[in-house]
């Protein structure tokens, strides 16, 4: 049998029906849904009279218009009525259809779509796994096939359980060596966008390999994968391994007794095999990456904690230089100015991308009996779910964020794109752990610099972007 | 799906490379619940002087007269000329709807992102990729030429210059099928109904944990 890589592996399990030309029906086995991707796909189902195929592959949570204070205030908590009625209007559907788990608006268990499917072990090895929601690449660190997917085909999935598709191309990013000491995940896929940019990903499968990766936790893992997205690819994944196992074992929805024997002998062959060709294989030197920071309005426009923000006159493609002068102009920088002379006035840790526990703990360790810069209005630390936010308190890091001067919230999407009340200011610049530093992305004329936990908290503390390997 | 056959229009350049599509439709017009009613909020905050916000009289709203949709020259245009890797990162199909609601039928680029070109061509609005050297072309006579128009036939896979040059795009067989009678994609799935439960069934044999 010829050698196979991990995506062909979930693909060939995964297929319905192929036509000539490739089109393929691919069985979906797990369905996350929110409030703001779903509305439209189930009234679609309702006009054409359609109902959910498999409701116990569903697993939902409310997270993007949900408030992180004041939730002893109720629904009535949140204030925009439009955000309100879209909130309601999953509880509804949710209601009508069913689903495996939901976790509303307030209930202790909810968080950020892919931080529960993990957590709750709705996410399992083998899979393929669909969102409405591009950041659904994150669970791929779990060894599956994830990712986004638009409106019309979160309806298709309810419909049928299955998406048309073609096969994606398929790239190997290999991370050899060990990272250096304070050098986060983050780091590594913000330095991989760096190295094939914002598009080089389009049409791929991405599978991240190599020692680096596999020396990372789970939570890091997810942290990569979450990031494909950025550099275009629709799905990132990790092979299985041990550290894939032991995460997942003892979750509610993971197999146990018999059922998980037979589930792991299956899970330890999702792994590409030696010799499986790639279509693209690009490397990466683990000791070389440093600490990573966005300058730009797009996660392709990043440097290194050392940099200098760049000159478009280097730049000899005008098409790339107008795009370079147009960021430069947007987030107020100067050309040649070092990156550790930028100062955030505003700091976010959280997003999907990085509101783990151990994402905390690596932003407490660098707080801990520090105080927040006082050129820095806002520092908010938001978890990714009720449980993660519950394990950081038994750990007594919301007393290490407080104390410093953070706040520290309720879980959900917050300020990572606004949708509730969590936005900057025009003229915010913020020091941020999400994944997009778009224009108007954390809120309209906001200004959003890419970070890690460490490199965040640093930032807050500093007053302005620091090297936290020498903080 | 929407069907596509042909659009001859007006067309409007977006002269600017990973157009993302916050920058198409901000996150606050995302609370809606409809499918409609996006198309006054495309490209929002680059279209209008002040902040937007749901439910406002957006013909009452100050435009930025230097954005370019704002331009006398391009009002009405139906065929929107990219740059690369346009409708760059969140999977909001919310950024075809109000492209679509705006008026554009097509847009033309070198490169666009995957989930946006899915939630495109699911809704008929037709992307069409040409390579940069023709799209910098094209976007210099859009540029040069007031009332510059283009004729795209999806059934030839043509985008046709006012001087009669005949451009060849690409395009999935499928896709163009679909495209061109309009079809019912989870219809057309639901005809492999037998199919799926046959598969469900013996997926479940293979991998029960997926199921418990």
């Amino acid at each position: 049998m010829t050698a196979r890589t991990l995506y062909e592996k979930l693909w060939d399990s995964h297929l319905v029906h192929e036509a000539a030309d490739g089109t393929a029906l691919v069985y979906i086995d797990r369905h996350l849904v929110h409030e703001v991707t779903s509305p439209q796909a189930y009234e679609g189902l309702r006009l054409a009279n359609r109902k959910p195929w498999r409701v116990d592959s569903i697993v939902a949570t409310a997270d993007h218009n949900t408030p992180t204070r004041r939730w002893d205030r109720g629904i009535a908590g949140i204030e925009d009525p439009v955000s309100r009625l879209q909130v309601e209007t999953l509880d509804a559907n949710i209601k009508e259809h069913g689903a495996k788990i939901y976790f509303p608006y307030l209930d202790r268990q909810q968080g950020i779509v892919h931080v529960i499917g993990p957590e709750q072990g709705a996410t399992l090895p083998g899979m393929t796994l669909v969102c409405g929601d591009s950041h659904t690449s994150t669970h791929g660190a779990l060894g599956c096939l994830a990712f986004g997917i638009g409106t019309s085909e979160v309806e298709h999935v309810l419909a049928t359980q299955c998406l048309v598709m073609k096969k994606s191309k398929t790239m190997k990013i290999e991370v050899e060596g060990a990272l250096g000491a304070g050098v986060t995940a983050k780091d590594i896929i913000l330095a991989v966008i760096g190295k094939i940019g914002s598009a080089g990903g389009t049409g791929y499968t991405i599978e991240f390999s190599g020692s680096a990766i596999r020396a990372l936790s789970m939570e890091g893992r997810m942290t990569v994968c979450n990031m494909s997205i950025e550099a275009g690819a629709r799905a990132g994944m990790v092979a299985v391994d041990e550290a894939t196992l032991q995460y997942v074992k003892g979750r509610p929805l993971s197999p146990k007794g018999a059922l998980w024997d037979r589930a792991v002998a299956h899970w330890r062959t999702l792994v590409s095999d030696p010799g499986a060709k790639f279509d693209k294989v690009v490397a990466l030197d683990a000791a070389e990456i440093q600490p990573q920071v966005t300058w730009g309005t797009n996660p392709q426009m990043v440097t290194t904690i050392d940099g200098k923000v760049p000159d478009p006159k280097d730049e000899q493609d005008p098409v790339k230089r107008e795009w370079i002068e147009r960021a430069l102009k947007y987030m107020d920088l100067k050309a040649n100015m070092p990156i550790t002379e930028i100062r955030p006035d505003k700091v976010f840790i959280g997003a999907c991308t990085n509101s783990r526990i151990e994402d905390l703990r690596s932003a407490a360790a660098v707080v801990k009996g520090r105080q927040v810069a006082p050129g820095v209005k806002l520092a908010i630390v938001v978890p990714g779910s009720g449980l993660v936010k519950r394990q950081a308190e038994e750990e007594g890091l919301d007393k290490v964020f407080t104390a410093a001067g953070f706040e520290w919230r309720e879980p959900g999407c917050s300020m990572c794109l606004g949708m509730n009340d969590d936005l900057l200011s025009p003229g915010d610049r913020c020091a941020s752990t999400s994944n997009r530093n778009f224009e108007g992305r954390q809120g309209p004329g906001g200004r959003t610099h890419l970070v890690s936990p460490a490199m965040a908290a640093a930032a807050a503390i500093a007053g302005h972007f620091v090297d936290v390997r020498n903080f | 799906m929407e069907k596509f056959v042909k659009q001859e229009g007006l067309v409007a350049p977006m002269d600017r490379a990973n157009v993302d599509t916050d920058a198409v439709i901000p996150k606050q017009y995302l609370k809606s619940i409809l499918k409609t009613g996006y198309g006054p909020n495309l490209f929002d905050e680059w279209r209008y002087l002040d902040h937007g916000e749901p439910g406002m009289d957006h013909s009452k709203r100050p435009v930025n007269p230097d954005f370019v949709l704002n331009q006398p020259r391009y009002r009405g245009a139906t065929v929107l000329l990219a740059r690369e890797n346009f409708g760059c990162g969140s999977s909001r199909e919310h950024a075809p709807w109000a492209l679509l609601q705006y008026g554009f039928q097509a847009v033309i680029a070198p490169s666009f992102a995957d989930i946006f070109y899915n939630n495109s061509l699911k809704n008929g609005l037709l992307l069409i990729k040409l390579d940069a050297q023709t799209v910098d072309r094209l976007m210099k006579d859009v540029h040069a030429n007031k009332g510059y128009r283009l004729a795209v036939d999806l059934e030839q896979q043509t985008v046709t210059t006012p001087a009669g040059e005949h451009i060849k795009f690409d395009i999935d067989p499928a896709t163009k099928v679909n495209l061109l009678n309009g079809l019912d994609e989870i219809g057309l799935t639901l005809r492999h109904a037998d199919e799926i439960k046959a598969f469900e069934a013996r997926h479940k044999q293979e991998q029960p944990w997926l199921f418990s």
